[in-house]
């Protein structure tokens, strides 16, 4: 044993559910492994019969945006219609538009 | 159909695919529940002794419903917020396979139901659980004792899980329609609930000096009923022989070699310790329990004995 921690690392579980295409972050839980991460994530999140397949990530693996840069990031396509199609005319036949 | 069980009836209703359900989309992960005995043929098997059979479902399911008994004891007391929705959710799988067992045993052979009240609502499986005294339960005796520390808890799953599993996996092939399907919907319950108490068991022999010393300590306590798991009764001996249970004498050696593998992978001896034996010439199967059983059926039957009219 290298190193004993206090707690479980914290990690991030994804849940792809029966007709998802793709996995949802659903939540977070302690676990003391990898494995055990998506034993615990089956136990927890999926006990509904959610999901089809996990993914579970170390929360400290991921990298995030802080909200300080909300304004920098995110604000300068506000005013940016012109990049939203929707000055076209769609025709009644199209659908899911 | 009384109104009552009507209201009973309904309140799941709206979740079942085979009842409804023209638009469903409001549940975000879908509703494709299974009904593990949908279709299955629940006659007795041609020259069968249904008394047989139905004490052999009491011996299997009583198994299930006093594990899923101690488990449901971690409930807020587990180590963590995830064990304990683990060993929860374990529970949950166990009481449900012991309710189609229990059932299946009233259905075989309605005399071994204790008697209601006349008009009492409590179904044949609940009052198979919550009305027979302690001698009429037929559960090996590993399942019955305290829990103990997270440890001794771990050590008894995988012993019981690893046994239940091999036992589970030849009953599907079992004559009886019923007992072969609980055992197909039980096999990949029990599968997950072995390989997570095999995981923990590794983890925790080689982890802290301290929970590997805990380990052992469960090994110690679980470790005297292992050897009752392996011998048959007249009944099993006789049921294996139809086609219809198992004899668990058979799957000794499986479930030997699986454990042996656990212990291997964590650095364990398998035990050489003293086994109960038995107590006027019973176990277990014979209705023969340890003190703490009988503290343990005090605490799970108490409410249901005092309103055996009750309705829940």
């Amino acid at each position: 044993m290298s190193e004993i921690l206090d707690e479980w690392p914290l990690y991030e579980i994804f849940v792809r559910g029966r007709r998802g295409l793709n996995h949802v972050h659903v939540g977070s839980l302690h676990a003391a492994d990898d494995e055990m991460a998506l034993r615990h994530a089956r136990d927890v999140y999926t006990r509904r019969n959610e999901g089809v397949s996990i993914w579970a990530v170390r929360s400290d693996a991921i990298a995030a945006s802080s909200p300080d840069e909300k304004d920098p990031l995110f604000a300068p396509s506000c005013d940016k219609v012109y990049r939203h199609p929707t000055f076209y005319d769609i025709p009644e036949d199209v659908p899911h538009m | 159909m009384t109104p009552a069980d009507d209201f009973h009836d309904s309140a799941y209703d709206g979740l079942l695919d085979h009842h409804t359900v023209a638009d469903d989309s409001q549940w975000a992960f879908g509703t494709e529940f299974e009904d593990p005995l949908a279709g299955v043929d629940t006659t007795v098997p041609a020259g069968e002794d249904p008394h047989a059979l139905a004490a052999y479902c009491l011996m299997i399911g009583d198994d299930a419903l006093v594990n899923a008994h101690r488990l449901s004891e971690w409930c807020s007391r587990a180590p963590d917020l995830e064990e304990d929705i683990a060993l929860a959710n374990i529970a949950l799988d166990l009481l449900g396979q012991a309710r189609l067992l229990l059932a299946r045993a009233a259905t075989a052979s309605p005399d071994v139901v204790p008697p209601l009240p006349p008009g009492s609502p409590v179904p044949p499986e609940d009052a198979l659980a919550f009305f027979r005294d302690d001698a009429a339960f037929r559960n090996v005796r590993l399942v019955e004792g305290d829990n103990g520390d997270f440890a001794v808890t771990i050590v008894r799953l995988l012993l019981f899980s690893t046994w239940r599993l091999a036992l589970l996996e030849r009953l599907q092939s079992s004559r009886d329609q019923v007992l072969a399907a609980v055992a197909a919907k039980g096999v990949k319950e029990v599968t997950y609930h072995r390989d997570y108490a095999a995981r923990w068991f590794l983890t925790l022999s080689r982890g802290t000096e301290e929970s590997r010393s805990r380990v052992l300590a469960g090994l110690d306590a679980v470790w005297r009923f292992h050897d009752e798991l392996f011998v048959p009764t007249r009944i099993e001996a006789s049921l294996a022989d139809s086609g219809v249970g198992v004899d668990p004498a058979t799957v000794a050696e499986e479930v030997a070699g699986l454990l042996d593998e656990v212990f291997s992978v964590s650095g364990v001896d398998r035990p050489d310790l003293p086994q109960v034996g038995a107590v006027a010439g019973g176990r277990g199967r014979d209705g023969r329990h340890t003190e703490a059983f009988s503290h343990l059926l005090a605490e799970m039957q108490s409410v249901a004995r005092a309103h055996p009219s009750g309705r829940w």
